[in-house]
């Protein structure tokens, strides 16, 4: 079986050590990625924007790339939402591609639910004793459809107290370039959502995206909020660390 | 656009509107108040409803169905609505539907006209039209009047006056009264009761909205809840009643459907206060009623969008507002922002397809961060936030677009499109970020950082990329993978063999997101 990981073009540049978590994660449970140096970007950030020509550029590098996986796993809910929910599209009037994109969207998964649904795991064997809160990533939960399976991992760590985020299903104002194009409206909405992270006390924010936690996370530090962002690997291997030295 | 069609003054892209919007404290607080009680209300009724997600599927197969056949489902409710003694009238465009109006107030020498809500009257600008001839035309819903008397337009579908608090309201109504009147909420009603009676009493012809029309008896029905539609319909001797041409549904079983989706979806009522099905004018027998109806039906774009698969869907909008009471950016910047007589998600797609001219509308698609919840809430599952992409398309394919976006595409097609350049765009961007970074950080609001730095602080881009690292992570990897490798093997194997070998979960790319497993390409969540 070749299991293969679609880093993202964000966790690639901005935030490696999210992949290196969820690599070490999933070899602790016998799977070993490989990493196919040929992909670059789902093409998102063109498709949201309405430019198809670029998208499929882009998303080409990953039909290629993965063209021999097996699996394919990835640290984020929107561009494997991305792939699921659009790759037909995008590729609707090329039969060839056509096929190549389907084959990739049965083959692709976010993080958590390839965990939970391929491997059966929900109780990776992680120690985090804080307070803990959770954003669903909206294209991760509405695009595809995961929402039980990052809180049965997070059910099962040690120690971790997950108190509910109000109105923990609003978008937290990223959306690409919309951050940028409208930046008034996307800093509203991000300011919003600090409000209510904070109003949790949690220490610890997670959730399945870096485009969202950058967002917040951003936010959270223009406000001089010390809430820490992370992605649901990175608590679950710092979690793991911890319980082996314990 | 003029101040009279937004009810704002200024601002003529969304992105101007939306900052002006966001600064008026009133009407951020009124708004948000407004939208959290309708879509928590929506939510305990749709649980309470129990199978909620297949009467959504229900309704949206009804909506997908009578649009496919709308040429056959609107011959045959003309012909029913014609046998009944209704005068039935088509109009293409909006001048059209208001030369209609005008001539039969004219006909009938009319100085007074009655107005149940309706949100096709006001793509019309119908109230303007009556002014121009001399007729007194009066809004009855008690939300519409405010927003008449204030000279705005409508920020909601549902809720015309979301943007003001009773404050405002008192202000209002006080000078129409001309008496101070507390900002009291059953005093200002009963203002408004006592003005409007009179109205009813006085009015030469009253004009309803049609929410839905059945085919098989060319009735119109029509849900609200203050009564003032049902005195509209029954006081005035002439009724003349504005249908969007896709208001159709084919027979009164389909209507028990609809009638459960739309008030839930809408306010969270189970049903409204008055469901009035009307079916032709007064008979001989009837106690009430108007002696001459009309039916004008109005396309006005409408009929650009059968045919075509990326937006015929928009026809299946039954105007419940669910999408505007559930969206972030409506929740923050309102109605009036988005510039047209539809607002929220639905208004920024409607609007653009009903005017078929994307070059005018071009930024109103772009207030969107594509979250999706407009979709998960839509009670006929509208697949909203992929329309809001083939918009963005559509004005790229058509060279609307801002110089420096399409050069900022140019760059992410040639850095993206092969690994190498990716790389060397890393290196590049590690070396020009060095004169920016302060303890791990960017806060400078320079180029696009500009917009986002003026809310956030940025990272800065780690001394090693994930591909930078690879090759040292591989080696740790090899000796971390270890007995389980087997079971794991196995596992991805039986989860293939489960999942069955002509795994086909692509073609139904509208499922609905919004039961407890999306689930959109397709794998078994057991």
């Amino acid at each position: 079986m070749k299991v293969s990981l679609f880093i993202t073009c964000l966790s690639d540049a901005m935030f490696p050590r999210v992949g290196e978590a969820m690599a070490h994660l999933l070899a602790r449970h016998g799977v070993k990625l490989e990493f196919p140096q040929t992909q670059t970007c789902c093409g998102q950030p063109a498709f949201n924007s309405g430019y198809f020509d670029e998208a499929r550029a882009s998303a080409r590098t990953l039909l290629e790339a993965f063209a021999d996986s097996d699996f394919v796993i990835s640290p984020s809910g929107s561009c494997t939402g991305m792939i699921h929910h659009y790759y037909p599209k995008l590729f609707e009037h090329d039969p060839v591609l056509l096929a190549e994109a389907n084959r990739l969207v049965d083959k692709t998964f976010e993080f958590s639910q390839f965990l939970v649904q391929v491997l059966g795991v929900t109780d990776v064997g992680a120690v985090f004793p804080y307070k803990v809160t959770y954003h669903p990533s909206c294209h991760g939960s509405r695009l595809l459809g995961v929402k039980e399976e990052p809180l049965a991992l997070l059910s099962h760590v040690q120690g971790l107290e997950l108190v509910p985020l109000p109105f923990a299903e609003d978008c937290c104002g990223f959306g690409g370039t919309f951050a940028v194009k409208m930046c008034d409206i996307s800093g509203a909405m991000v300011t919003e959502k600090t409000d209510h992270i904070i109003e949790t006390e949690a220490e610890v924010l997670v959730s399945l995206d870096m485009g969202c936690l950058l967002n917040i996370s951003g936010n959270l530090r223009y406000r001089g909020n010390p809430v820490r962002a992370m992605h649901l690997a990175e608590l679950l291997y710092e979690g793991v660390k911890a319980n082996v030295h314990a | 656009m003029s101040t009279h069609d937004t009810g704002h003054s200024a601002g003529s892209t969304v992105k101007e509107r939306a900052k002006i919007a966001l600064n008026d404290e009133f009407l951020v607080n009124a708004v948000k108040y407004t939208t959290e009680k309708l879509r928590s209300g929506k939510h305990t009724a749709t649980a309470d409803h129990g199978e909620w997600e297949t009467w959504r599927e229900r309704g949206r197969q009804i909506r997908l169905h009578t649009i496919a056949h709308l040429d056959y489902y609107l011959t045959q409710f003309a012909r029913n609505a014609r046998a009944q003694g209704v005068h039935v009238h088509f109009a293409a465009t909006a001048q059209e539907a208001v030369d209609l109006t005008m001539a039969i107030a004219k006909h009938k020498q009319a100085k007074t006209v009655v107005k149940s809500k309706s949100m096709v009257s006001e793509e019309l600008h119908i109230n303007k039209a009556f002014e121009e001839l001399g007729i007194e035309s009066i809004e009855t819903d008690l939300g519409e009047y405010i927003i008449q008397l204030a000279d705005e337009t409508p920020s909601h579908i549902i809720i015309p006056a979301i943007h003001k608090n009773r404050y405002q309201i008192a202000d209002l109504l006080s000078k129409e009264a001309g008496e101070t009147l507390a900002p009291d909420t059953k005093i200002l009603a009963g203002f408004a009761r006592r003005k409007l009676r009179e109205k009813f009493l006085e009015a030469d012809i009253g004009m309803t909205g049609c929410n839905f029309a059945i085919a098989s008896t060319g009735s119109i029905v029509i849900f609200e809840n203050e009564g003032n539609a049902r005195m509209v319909s029954t006081v005035p001797k002439t009724q003349i009643t504005l249908m969007g041409m896709e208001r159709i549904i084919p027979t009164w079983d389909d209507l028990e459907v609809m009638s459960t989706l739309l008030p839930r979806s809408a306010t969270g009522q189970k049903l409204t206060v008055y469901m009035s099905g009307i079916t032709g004018p007064r008979r001989e027998a009837d106690g009430d009623g108007p002696e001459e109806m009309h039916v004008i039906i109005i396309d006005n774009g409408r009929s650009q969008q059968l045919g075509d698969p990326e937006f015929q869907e928009l026809l299946n909008c039954i105007r419940c507002g669910a999408c505007l009471n559930v969206c972030p950016v409506y929740r923050h910047i309102g109605g009036h922002s988005y510039g047209g007589t539809y607002s929220g998600p639905i208004g920024a797609v409607l609007t653009p397809a009903l005017k078929g001219n994307v070059a005018e509308w071009d930024d109103i698609a772009n207030a969107s961060s594509l979250c999706g919840a407009c979709w998960e809430a839509c009670p006929v599952k509208i697949p909203l936030h992929d329309m809001l992409i083939y918009l963005r398309r559509r004005k790229v394919e058509s060279g609307y677009t801002a110089a420096d976006e399409k050069l900022g595409m140019k760059g992410f097609r040639y850095v993206m499109s092969d690994h190498r350049k990716l790389k060397l765009a890393l290196r590049a961007g590690k070396l020009g970020q060095k004169f920016l970074v302060r303890d791990g950080f960017i806060k400078a609001r320079i180029g696009p950082l500009k917009g986002w730095n003026a809310y956030r602080q940025v990272p800065a881009l780690p001394s090693k990329s994930f591909r930078d690292s690879w090759k040292h992570l591989d080696q740790e990897l090899e000796q971390e993978v270890g007995a389980k490798q087997s079971e794991a093997e196995r596992k991805m194997r039986e989860y293939l063999e489960r999942r069955g070998p002509s795994h086909n979960g692509h073609s139904e790319s509208h499922t609905s997101p919004s039961g407890t497993h999306g689930n959109q390409g397709g794998q078994p969540h057991e």
